[in-house]
């Protein structure tokens, strides 16, 4: 998934001249052909995260669009404030893609791991997050990302992960995407949690229990129109996301179903990473499945929630 | 006094002041002291060295100015007024709910830049701007005016190395360094000695000058780059207050949230020629 959206940076820079790229201290030869073909517009600042948010600015200012990249943690964590005022106060084009976002990065422990980046950046007017699934989503939801008007934050997921987003449906910035149809239960995804909640609707299928799935690429602006309109179907809902329960997705959707008038209240769990920082290591995966962000979890949650027996 | 008042300061010097003593005093409030060490070094740029158009605040081929030690934003307020960016009559609704002019600078404001007031941003700002000059082959000049309270930020320090890496020519830091911070003096706070030689060590052509002598000013800003292929320090030695005597280095005088008509009348007094 990096690499098909950093290619798309050097796609978008052959294109379109106003887009420069800026990156901290990225990996040897990242982008070399970016560098070799158009060196006046790529930029290796070293590991001053704060200054490189400015310097985004002060392009953007000037009517360039910059897209920065380093690791989700030091862009969210270590720049808010430089976000805050910066980028988002004067509304600025200014594209920021983090890698590693959520638990990607679990050998490296709680320093790299980027668990409530959806949650701090949420609270900011003017900021849109993306957070795609697959690669083939990444590819679509870069090529809007050039016209699209102020900040935008793109959280990275790990690569290699398997091409789960349907084809036949209009990728906008701020649409979800309804990848399967089911009126027992909805799960709400953003991210790779898109995977574990299609593989969770198989097991569901074969117990007899219909899951529908709407997929988030787009948290904020969020589709609240097409939330309200599929929990209207459903008698109960899970949200599924890589980052913490406080702050992110879950409680995006939570506040709508709060303030929505169902009649009838919802059914609700929150999958994701509780209050609590990590103290294991390993691999993604298995601090996924620590967190219980697992098919296998999310299958068992629906079953408890709609109350069929699981056995 | 040849036309000059007990601090030595010009009729122009004395004007701008006495308009920032009435446009903090219409809110009653407000940070005196960093607007009066400054007067001289925006008085410099906007009267003789920066092009603009107070009517197209946007023109392409302007000069930039970043005030980011934005607190020190009455200085710049009276200033954009003089030249006519807006009217003067909005320095009366300073501080207002429905005002133009806040506390600190903001970038609707026609002649503003960025908004600051959050120490530390503006030279990494100002550098993406001179960059862009070079990217896009045109000759304005960005001018970012820190404090030296400021100077304490890391991301100041980030963004003098990354100037220096790209040989900013177009690009001028001026320091307000009237060596004393709201705590106290800088000395004492987060010493910056050497400080030149930081600026230097960071890659800066370096020039130190008194910040309210005009003469030594223009010649500081005209004679930019201070050493070709590199990004020039302007290290002003400033009096913080400057101008009325009871100001000048008095640390009440940094801020203040209550600022009397008699404290007007008196500072409007000390301020005549």
């Amino acid at each position: 998934m990096r690499k098909t959206c950093l290619n798309s940076v050097y796609d978008l820079a052959r294109r379109d001249d106003r887009v420069i790229f800026i990156g901290s201290d990225l990996g040897v030869n990242t982008l070399d052909e970016f560098k070799n073909n158009i060196p006046e517009r790529f930029f290796m600042e070293g590991i001053s995260e704060q200054h490189i948010i400015g310097m985004a600015a002060g392009l953007a200012m000037e009517g360039n669009i910059p897209y920065v990249n380093t690791i989700s943690v030091f862009l969210t964590r270590r720049c808010f404030e430089q976000i805050v005022l910066d980028l988002c106060l004067h509304n600025l084009n200014v594209r920021l893609i983090g890698n590693g976002g959520g638990l990607v990065y679990a050998p490296l422990g709680p320093t790299h791991l980027a668990v409530e980046d959806i949650a701090i950046l949420r609270t900011i007017p003017n900021m849109t997050i993306l957070a795609p699934a697959d690669a083939k989503e990444i590819a679509r939801l870069m090529e809007l990302t050039v016209e699209h008007d102020g900040p935008v934050y793109i959280r990275l997921a790990k690569g290699g992960d398997h091409i789960v987003t349907p084809d036949d449906q209009e990728y906008k910035i701020g649409k979800s995407i309804r990848v399967r149809e089911g009126k027992d239960i909805l799960i709400i995804t953003t991210g790779v949690t898109l995977q574990i909640s299609l593989d969770a609707a198989r097991s569901l299928a074969s117990k007899g229990v219909e899951a529908g799935i709407l997929h988030i690429h787009t948290i904020k602006p969020l589709d609240t129109k097409a939330i309200i309109e599929r929990l209207a179907e459903v008698p109960a809902l899970i949200t599924v996301e890589e980052g913490t329960v406080i702050g992110g997705l879950g409680s995006s959707v939570a506040e709508i179903v709060a303030e929505a008038d169902f009649g009838q209240p919802k059914k609700f769990k929150r999958i994701g990473v509780p209050d609590t920082f990590s103290d294991n290591f390993g691999s993604q995966k298995e601090l996924m499945e620590g967190f219980g962000i697992t098919a296998a979890n999310v299958a068992q949650t629906a079953l408890e929630l709609i109350d069929v027996k699981s056995g | 006094m040849n036309g000059k008042n007990n601090s030595g300061l010009d009729e122009r010097s004395l004007g701008l002041r006495r308009m920032i003593v009435k446009t903090l005093g219409s809110a009653g409030r407000g940070h005196l002291g960093p607007a009066f060490s400054i007067v001289e070094i925006i008085t410099v740029l906007y009267d003789k060295v920066m092009k603009f158009k107070p009517g197209a605040p946007e023109w392409n081929g302007r000069d930039r100015f970043i005030l980011s030690k934005g607190h020190g934003c009455a200085a710049l307020y009276v200033m954009l007024a003089d030249k006519g960016f807006f009217s003067c009559s909005e320095l009366e609704r300073f501080c207002k709910y429905d005002g133009l002019l806040g506390g600190h600078p903001e970038f609707n404001i026609p002649g503003v830049e960025a908004s600051t007031g959050s120490l530390g941003h503006g030279l990494s700002i100002g550098i993406g701007m001179a960059l862009n000059a070079r990217l896009r082959r045109m000759d304005y000049n960005v001018y970012v005016l820190l404090g030296d309270g400021e100077c304490g930020e890391g991301s100041i320090w980030e963004g003098a190395m990354s100037a220096s890496k790209h040989g900013l020519e177009n690009l001028v830091a001026i320091v307000d360094y009237n060596k004393s911070q709201a705590y106290g003096s800088t000395s004492e706070v987060l010493d910056l000695e050497p400080f030149a030689d930081k600026w230097r060590g960071f890659g800066f052509g370096v020039v130190e000058v008194d910040g309210h002598d005009v003469g030594g000013l223009l010649s500081a800003f005209k004679n930019a780059p201070a050493r070709k292929g590199k990004p020039t320090a302007v290290i002003c030695h400033t009096v913080k207050g400057k101008g009325a005597p009871f100001t000048e280095n008095n640390m009440e005088w940094h801020h203040k949230n209550k600022i009397s008509d008699q404290d007007i009348d008196l500072l409007l007094k000390a301020l005549e020629a």
